[in-house]
């Protein structure tokens, strides 16, 4: 069965692991990473194979309901963003301990540049850190088989594996073919029923395997093809090009015609010998990574004494943001074209919140109470609604990480800032506000949390919140006061009526939950859409 | 054969649409793509642009290179100014719509835009809202702008319809049609001028 595909290197990703026989997904939208549970969510192979897809809580979930399917024999596949990995990474560094039994494989998509995220970390380094082996593909094809590839990997070595993709291939198209699919493997159990228990005595012994590994992963680098020493006569550099920027380097010579040696990387740990072959061969060496410089610092050691190494570390790239074709030029001394000088009347023009939006309203409301305060008050959270701190509305004052406007406003009412005020979504108060709730109850914070509730994980694109008709219910159980959680519609016609109950809620010095509740204007568009043309098919059938 | 395409406009204007039906139109004559897309936090009303590159060889680069893109479709005028670094001088095609979306606060005078479009050298500038409007609806702007595009794409015109007969054929047949002729329009109105 030979089809070509045209796919993102997300959809690659999801495509290889439904052929490779997995049995689920496990994963937290978050952009770039996002499409790839989604394909799988909506692929007919999927479901005819009953591939289990539904999205999880947040990623720490996702990340231990994987490890339960692969202690149960059968092959799952994780997806995150790389702060998700954060969030996964308590599971995510015991699974290298624990060891896989049906393969086990975690897909972290990282975001050089920031184009949507608030940091530009490395998964690379999760990687090492867990010493398991890591794959990095180059190319949307390579996304396909090195996903494939890494399920075996993973089950021949009973170890997890890390697959590390940046935006640019996540989100970029190209032909991909696809090869037949793998049957899933059968229910089974560890051959040791102990394997997963970490408890010292066993952790320890289950440490020493893992370290027993780490010659034979490299030895599977230096064999599996994708770590390759190539070509050139010309001495006076050698390059090495991890994942897609072998790409940005190869754009420069498009008959194959690189004069330098080059070491195309993509898998870890890198092979010692290919290294070493390339090392000794050459006057100084390039490295090109898409990320932080992880090899060029390996490279180079903390005291530099060995040749020159050449890379973000040395300013011959830039220290952050991702690769491009012209970045790779003027390391390499070629010459650059120049396009045309940008005109000046060019303005920015950032992202806002949607026509309509109900963020809108419930912050309009809530900036209405705040004057009465010192400003800097409103911590907030992940989401569409970070939004609100651009112009016009300028309303929050804080967004760190998931959840953590809660627990932010807790320590700043803890050193005397009162009130403060917490606004989260819904989505991102089951990922990882649920447990901040819990602290202010118990320590009777005086914060009131507005919980921005449009029934959906909205900035990613609309997938189902795992807080759906729940929260309300959530914030009894985890003991707010009835009378305290105050439910308002945000709409303008209702705006004095919400300024009012925001004010009462915010001067009431407890925890007090505002539940400002309207469907996602995209997504509530979207299913009108869908309806009327259910409509229009149901007439013309009759 | 090798074309790099610059596709640029604001979140919402069907630029992933433009990008599809140059891709599909580029698989049916047997052509290598790589096309790179801008997701999440920009389809907020934010600029949004994508990187379509075309040939018969093999691709390298999900990114076209600084100054040497071919082509540059624009969905909105003050967009298309934006990425002209990328333009190859010395042969690339600017062609945009003329219908400003303002939704930021110091959108310049739209004289100014227009004036920064003309001067640069192989532009096309198109009312392309009123054009697809007597076509029949406004919402097809972004076709009637591919329309005006087709001289310069290197795609025979042909697979560009072909293109479009299969990517709406799950929509209704007037939408198809419609957007056929928004395409011939827009082409219409680029052979007019040259």
């Amino acid at each position: 069965m030979i089809q070509k595909l045209l796919l993102l290197g997300d959809e690659a990703i999801a495509q290889g692991a439904i052929d490779a026989g997995i049995s689920g997904v496990y994963a937290y939208p978050g952009t770039p990473s996002t499409e790839i549970t989604e394909y799988i969510q909506s692929s007919n192979d999927a479901r005819e194979r009953k591939i289990r897809s539904s999205w999880s809580a947040n990623e720490k979930t996702a990340m231990e309901s994987a490890i339960g399917m692969s202690y149960a024999g059968k092959r799952s596949l994780i997806c995150m963003k790389h702060v998700g990995l954060n969030v996964a990474a308590d599971p995510f560094i015991n699974s290298a301990i624990t060891g896989a039994n049906g393969g086990l494989v975690v897909l972290s998509a990282d975001d050089p540049s920031m184009h949507s995220s608030q940091n530009e970390q490395d998964s690379r380094f999760y990687g090492k850190f867990a010493m398991i082996p890591i794959m990095e593909p180059s190319n949307q094809q390579e996304a396909y088989d090195m996903t494939r590839y890494a399920f075996d990997l993973s089950e021949k070595f009973g170890t997890p594996v890390l697959l590390r993709i940046t935006t640019r291939l996540a989100h970029s198209r190209a032909g991909v073919v696809r090869k037949a699919i793998t049957e899933q493997n059968k229910l089974h159990l560890p051959s040791n029923l102990k394997q997963f228990i970490l408890l010292p005595s066993i952790a320890r012994k289950q440490f020493n395997i893992l370290l027993g590994k780490q010659s034979a992963f490299e030895a599977e680098a230096a064999t599996s093809g994708y770590d390759v020493l190539t070509g050139g006569n010309d001495t006076s550099i050698g390059v090495i090009a991890c994942g897609l920027s072998y790409n940005y380097l190869m754009e420069h010579y498009p008959d194959d015609d690189l004069p330098y040696p080059v070491l195309k990387i993509g898998q870890y740990p890198i092979p010692r010998d290919l290294l070493n072959q390339l090392y000794e061969s050459v006057d100084e060496i390039l490295v090109l990574e898409d990320g932080y410089p992880i090899i060029e610092e390996l490279l180079r050691g903390i005291l530099n004494k060995g040749k020159k190494i050449r890379g973000r570390m040395d300013g011959s790239i830039p220290l952050a943001g991702e690769l491009n074709p012209n970045i790779v030029a003027i390391a390499l001394n070629l010459k650059v074209e120049k396009g045309h000088d940008t005109p000046s009347i060019v303005e920015g023009r950032p992202p806002s919140l949607c026509e309509g939006c109900s963020h809108t309203d419930t912050f309009t409301a809530l900036n209405e109470v705040m004057l009465d305060y010192s400003p800097g008050r409103v911590f907030s959270d992940i989401g569409c609604y970070t939004l609100s701190a651009l112009p016009p509305l300028e309303s929050i004052n804080t967004s760190v990480d998931m959840g953590a406007s809660i627990t932010m406003a807790i320590g700043a009412t803890d050193a005397g800032l009162i009130p403060s005020i917490a606004t989260i979504g819904d989505s991102t108060f089951t990922h990882s506000g649920i447990t901040g709730l819990l602290d202010a109850v118990n320590t009777k914070s005086p914060i009131t949390v507005i919980i921005n509730d449009n029934s959906t994980t909205g900035m990613t694109g609309g997938q189902d919140s795992a807080a759906f008709e729940k929260v309300e219910e959530i914030c009894r159980g985890v003991g707010v006061e009835a009378e305290h959680i105050r439910i308002i519609k945000p709409l303008r016609r209702y705006h004095d009526e919400n300024v009012k109950v925001i004010r009462e809620e915010i001067n009431y010095k407890g925890v007090s939950v505002i539940i400002a509740k309207r469907e996602c204007i995209q997504t509530l568009g979207r299913r009108m859409k869908l309806k009327a043309l259910e409509k229009r098919e149901a007439e013309s059938d009759n | 054969m090798n074309k790099d395409i610059i596709l640029a406009g604001v979140g919402g204007q069907g630029i992933l649409t433009i990008a599809t039906v140059i891709g599909t139109a580029a698989l049916l004559e047997g052509l290598q793509l790589k096309q790179a897309e801008v997701h999440g936090m920009s389809q907020r009303g934010g600029e949004v642009q994508s990187h379509l590159r075309i040939s018969s060889n093999a691709i390298s680069s999900d990114l076209i290179p600084e100054g040497k893109a071919d082509l540059i479709i624009s969905i909105e005028p003050m967009e298309s100014l934006r990425y002209v670094h990328m333009l190859n001088k010395k042969k690339g095609w600017l062609v945009t719509s003329m219908n400003p979306f303002i939704n930021i606060s110091d959108y310049p005078p739209i004289e100014d835009v227009l004036q920064a479009i003309w001067d640069i050298p192989r532009n096309v500038s198109i009312d392309a809202e009123k054009v697809a409007k007597e076509q029949g609806s406004v919402k097809a702007a972004n076709i009637v702008v591919l329309g005006a595009a087709s001289p310069y794409l290197g795609i025979s015109y042909e697979s560009l319809e072909k293109a479009i007969e299969s990517i709406f054929a799950r929509k209704c047949k007037e939408i198809v049609k419609l957007n056929l002729k928004a395409l011939a329009a827009g082409k219409n109105y680029a052979d007019k001028r040259t």
